[in-house]
């Protein structure tokens, strides 16, 4: 079931056309990757949803109804710049930021606690924003977010600005919110983090949405049918038996395995290149070669600007 | 609705908890009332340094004259020592020296020889001795001249001093005593004071702004709540900080009141204060003075009882509210729209600049409350709340009070529109220079 929908959304900024016929839908209980190159019209969007700024013309749907002004309490907006009251001690702070949010005071303490034990800060909680380094001030920023329990979170950039272990918490944090049922629109250039948490991506460049759909099948539909084959044999052999329907673009013959990795040309399948190489060597391994990410997003953005 | 509270409450705490609100607040009163004070103790306290003038005397005629006064006392020297003196006053241990020459009876002058800054008491104290003693030598021989012994003192009868006390008709007939002394002080008090109140609580909003927007806390707010809400609330909080502070004010002026009154202002002390002013300013007539000064405190008392004071409070309550809603959510809608500090100057100089006009033609209004200049400047919002205000103690007429009023809350609700549009427009904006041309456009904007 769809969380939330954004259908056709438009907007202009001066002269400036930031999105364009713009359409997502994010499914309930799932992680959602809105990637993009900078100035694609990421930030735009999400402050359309976070109804920071109104759509020219297009409709957002939360639960299946129109959104309105009271939805945002159901939100949870962690923007790209991070920013806090600097002179504020941080309890007080995170109290005030829940209860902006309709959370009771009772509630926003109780629950605010619990996240700084989690996150091993409650020591800090009288300090200012100020007195805090760097990392601590992200976890702070962090908690605001979700402490009011949103059904829909949207992180823009979340691990900016952490250490490795830090942002290993924050992943499990991310995927611990998942399991519990929260809808989470995920912005990002950090790719690696993309194929480990979204389920499903949607692509803009240019004010348009160039790409969509499930994290796999997107990057199934980038691949470009090569494979890494090991075997026992020799390399003539194999050479030999592909012929000129396939294209070989390395190999290596070491002691313990020889490595080839070949392409096969459109129309061809995995079984027939599978067949051509099974008579003339021993196959130890057969391995499909899935375009990261990183590859996916280079080649979709350049395709669309030769376009 | 709850949101704009929260925020109210937030700025409202923020500001009041403050240690810098505590200490100006509790200090403020006391701060002014201290250089009040001490600007009337120095005036009334006696001059305690001895002080030995000497005297060369080339009529020989002024010996007796030239007795101590205070703690000036006088020496007289003969020709050669003088001579030397003059070349030589330093470490002669004389304040200074004194020649009066031998034809000072027709040319009216003498010199004074020192080598600092003589206090202007002194040099008024040896002018009076001098004078005093030429007129009188002179007056005696015109009387002896004239042959009618008592005629000294029938010319002193003659002396007059007529003392205006003015009075105002109100439209029910009544007359009541009014001092344009003191209405022109209450009226420049009132202009001043608006002015201060306006400019510093306009500005601080016009700092959070900036704040936040610098701080970026702004973009988790506005998705917490609506821009408006925010602005609403940090204006109406900031507001009422300034009325906290103004009510506390009151309550201290009012306690300060009763106590000076009841330990300084006792008959007697006045009395006594009276003379000792009068003394230590050596007036030529202490005959009018005397009947004169121990009524004045209470006429004081009197005649700003008689300003209208419950339309003073009103009208500045009304116009500081006003006059801050207008200038704060304009120097609102500025910190929005810049991100630095140097655009922020360039900015609110235009914002306000028809609130420092105002102050700059606050003399002139409370000098001449009737005029055209007061009259436009009261009616013109931008300027209106300082205007009027200076106004308001003259007791002007109705129907303008009402046009002001009407046209100032006409334009302030107008400001806040367009104030909210550039605000909102303004708080996301980063890294743009912006200028009144701009942000004119910004207010085309639709959605």
């Amino acid at each position: 079931m769809e969380l939330f929908e954004a259908r056709n959304v438009n907007k202009v900024f001066a002269s400036t056309q930031a999105l364009t016929d713009v359409s997502i839908s994010v499914k309930e209980q799932s992680i959602f990757g809105l990637l993009g190159p900078n100035g694609a019209g990421k930030t735009t969007l999400i402050r359309i949803i976070n109804q920071i700024t109104a759509p020219d013309s297009g409709e957002i749907f939360l639960n299946g109804r129109k959104m309105n002004r009271t939805d945002i309490s159901h939100i949870g907006y962690l923007p790209e710049e991070r920013g806090l009251y600097k002179k504020m001690k941080i309890g007080e702070q995170a109290i005030y930021l829940a209860q902006l949010k309709g959370m009771s005071y009772r509630d926003a303490s109780n629950n605010l606690k619990k996240w700084f034990e989690k996150f091993d800060i409650m020591p800090w909680w009288n300090k200012k924003v100020e007195e805090l380094s760097k990392g601590m001030q992200q976890k702070v920023q962090f908690i605001t977010t979700v402490v009011h329990q949103p059904k829909l979170l949207i992180f823009d950039e979340p691990f900016s600005g952490f250490d490795p272990i830090n942002a290993n918490l924050l992943k499990k944090e991310i995927l611990n919110l998942k399991a519990e049922g929260a809808t989470i629109i995920f912005s990002t250039h950090n790719m690696g983090s993309v194929e480990e948490l979204c389920d499903h991506i949607a692509l803009i460049n240019k004010s348009k949405k160039i790409e969509d759909g499930p994290t796999d099948e997107i990057r199934m539909k980038y691949k470009t049918n090569i494979f890494d084959i090991k075997y026992r044999g020799e390399f003539r052999e194999i050479d030999l038996a592909l012929g000129t329907d396939y294209k070989i673009i390395s190999h290596d013959e070491s002691d313990k395995a020889n490595t080839l990795k070949v392409q096969y040309m459109n129309g061809k399948s995995n079984n027939e290149l599978l067949s051509s190489i099974m008579p003339a060597a021993e196959i130890l391994a057969f391995e499909e070669l899935i375009p990261s990410m990183n590859d996916v997003f280079i080649k979709a953005v350049e395709e669309s600007n030769k376009n | 609705m709850n949101n704009t509270l929260l925020i109210l409450k937030q700025e409202y705490l923020k500001r009041v908890k403050k240690k810098s609100f505590i200490i100006l607040t509790i200090l403020m009163p006391f701060l002014i009332a201290g250089v009040y004070g001490l600007v009337i103790y120095f005036s009334i306290k006696d001059d305690t340094e001895e002080r030995t003038i000497a005297v060369y005397d080339a009529t020989n005629l002024f010996l007796g004259e030239f007795s101590e006064e205070g703690t000036t006392s006088y020496h007289f020297i003969p020709k050669n020592e003088y001579e030397t003196l003059k070349t030589n006053l330093k470490g002669s241990g004389y304040y200074g020296l004194l020649f009066i020459p031998s034809d000072i009876y027709s040319n009216n002058q003498a010199q004074l020889f020192s080598e600092k800054q003589l206090p202007f008491e002194l040099t008024e104290q040896i002018e009076r001795k001098l004078s005093r003693f030429i007129e009188n030598d002179k007056r005696q021989k015109v009387i002896e001249e004239s042959g009618i012994p008592d005629l000294e003192e029938r010319l002193s009868k003659t002396r007059t001093s007529v003392n205006l006390s003015t009075l105002k008709v109100s439209q029910s007939g009544e007359t009541k005593k009014s001092s344009s002394v003191v209405a022109f002080i209450a009226s420049y008090a009132m202009g001043l004071l608006i002015y201060f109140f306006v400019f510093m609580y306009g500005a601080m909003v016009m700092r959070s702004v900036m704040e936040e927007k610098k701080s970026r806390i702004i973009e988790v707010i506005i998705s917490s709540v609506k821009p408006s809400q925010l602005m609403a609330g940090k204006i109406i909080g900031t507001a009422l900080v300034g009325l906290t502070q103004v009510a506390i004010w009151l309550v201290l002026g009012g306690i300060g009141l009763v106590v000076v009154q009841s330990f300084f202002f006792t008959p007697e002390s006045a009395q006594q204060m009276g003379q000792s002013i009068m003394e230590s300013q050596g007036q030529m007539n202490p005959a009018a003075m005397q009947a004169a000064q121990p009524n004045q405190v209470k006429e004081v008392m009197e005649m700003i009882g008689n300003l209208n004071l419950p339309l003073i409070l009103f009208a500045f309550v009304f116009y500081f509210l006003a006059g801050y809603l207008l200038y704060s959510a304009l120097l609102g809608a500025v910190g929005a729209a810049v991100d630095n500090d140097e655009d922020s100057q360039q900015m609110v100089f235009p914002v306000t600049f028809p609130l420092i006009l105002s102050i700059m033609l606050l003399f002139p209004i409370a000098k001449n409350p009737e005029g055209p200049l007061a009259f436009w400047c009261s009616i013109i919002p931008f300027t209106s709340p300082v205007a009027m205000m200076a106004r308001v103690p003259y007791e002007i007429p109705v129907w303008e009070l009402l046009l002001s009023m009407g046209l100032l809350v006409l334009t302030t609700i107008v400001c806040i529109m367009a104030a909210a549009k550039i605000y909102r427009i303004g708080l996301l904006m980063y890294g743009k220079k912006v200028n009144i041309k701009e942000l004119i456009k910004w207010l085309r904007y639709k959605g």
